[in-house]
């Protein structure tokens, strides 16, 4: 397969969030800011990119059988050396995110490029597969999160460009639905204009 | 009155689709039917409760003793994996009726996040063992009622006219919304 091609397919084509609506949990729920959003996404992505390069090294060892409970140890290894790490060096944005980062174990996304990607591709395929899925990801998160807190905060990444609130219920939990939801219809027009 | 509180904060305050975020997958995925709602639910309450007294178990008399609770994410998964697996073999022994009921939400519950994210939030929350009890039922019943209220919903949502671009998903995440706005009412209840 073209490489490039490979790579850029989560960015649009495939894209996590808004076609395979895959990983919702998270995609709701640390979405209250940009930043938010980018440093969940990121985080993602690192797990992901690393268990796809894992089970594609291991995918001749591993008997068919056992396949899905040895991906989620992989997976569960690097969750929680993200959690370790950001505890020690992001200790805000971890406190922020807090449930969150744990359950990137139970993230569908990861499992699911595990057992549809990595475990029938090379390390190198795999290794562009996740990072591209990964990318993809955290765009989503990043866009969702910036209406988000454009609305709601009237803010972006911190910077603050109205006084007093926005429209607080974009920062809620409602506001989180209702964005995703505008977000996805958006995209599918735009996707279907272009095939 | 302490349990009280714990059962209508985890159902209706603190719901746990609603307003916390955790299940969304399968809260769409079988949201579609009424049936299937049912059945997922009974399911999830099943295999919450015993996940979380499983896991709180091992948590204090494992992990802590030990001094190792950085290893809870990845004991925790597996625990509720295993769990999972040996539910559905008892059940298919004990109670095939059951089983026929339950028996295709099982496999579907390892990745549902509301499972070990109550696990999780019980360690964080310290609750004690029955307290835990109570509070991962209550979170099932409220999982049960956000998915019983949508799928009622998106199964009259079929008979209307919805502009092409929402059909489907967007439609369903907007009535999430709307429902989210509503239990965003019990706020001030606890």
């Amino acid at each position: 397969m073209n490489q490039w091609k490979n790579f850029t397919k989560g960015f649009v084509v495939e894209n996590a969030v808004f076609v395979q609506v895959l990983g919702m949990c998270p995609t709701l729920g640390t979405t209250t800011s940009a930043y938010n959003g980018l440093g969940m996404g990121l985080a993602t992505t690192f797990v992901l990119l690393m268990s796809n390069i894992v089970v594609s090294m291991v995918r001749n060892f591993i008997p068919d059988k056992v396949r899905i409970p040895a991906f989620i140890v992989i997976i569960a290894s690097f969750v929680t050396v993200v959690q370790l790490t950001m505890q020690a060096y992001l200790p805000a944005l971890y406190k922020e995110l807090g449930l969150f980062i744990p359950l990137i174990v139970v993230n569908c996304l990861v499992l699911g490029r595990a057992e549809a990607f990595a475990s029938k591709n090379n390390v190198w395929t795999s290794a562009i597969d996740g990072l591209g899925m990964g990318l993809g990801f955290t765009m989503a998160l990043f866009m969702l999160g910036s209406v988000r807190e454009i609305l709601g905060a009237g803010s972006w990444m911190g910077f603050k460009f109205i006084q007093g609130d926005g429209m607080l219920l974009f920062v809620l939990a409602p506001g989180a639905f209702l964005a995703l939801a505008y977000l996805i219809s958006i995209m599918n027009k735009l996707s279907k204009k272009n095939a | 009155m302490e349990y009280f509180v714990i059962i209508i904060s985890a159902i209706f305050v603190n719901n746990i689709v609603l307003a916390k975020f955790l299940g969304i997958c399968p809260f769409m995925g079988v949201s579609s039917r009424l049936e299937t709602s049912v059945g997922m639910t009974g399911a999830v309450a099943f295999v919450m409760v015993l996940a979380t007294i499983a896991t709180y178990l091992i948590q204090y008399y494992i992990l802590v003793p030990l001094g190792i609770d950085f290893m809870q994410t990845i004991t925790f998964i597996l625990v509720i994996a295993a769990l999972v697996q040996l539910v559905e073999i008892v059940l298919k022994k004990v109670s095939p009726d059951l089983y026929q009921a339950l028996g295709i939400f099982l496999p579907l519950i390892t990745t549902n996040c509301a499972v070990l994210g109550v696990a999780i939030l019980t360690i964080q929350d310290k609750y004690n063992l029955p307290e835990a009890v109570v509070f991962s039922f209550a979170t099932a019943i409220g999982f049960g009622l956000a998915l019983v209220l949508l799928s009622s919903i998106r199964e009259s949502l079929e008979l209307v006219e919805v502009p092409k671009g929402m059909k489907g998903i967007p439609i369903a995440f907007v009535v999430a919304g709307i429902l989210s706005m509503a239990f965003m009412g019990f706020a001030g209840l606890v």
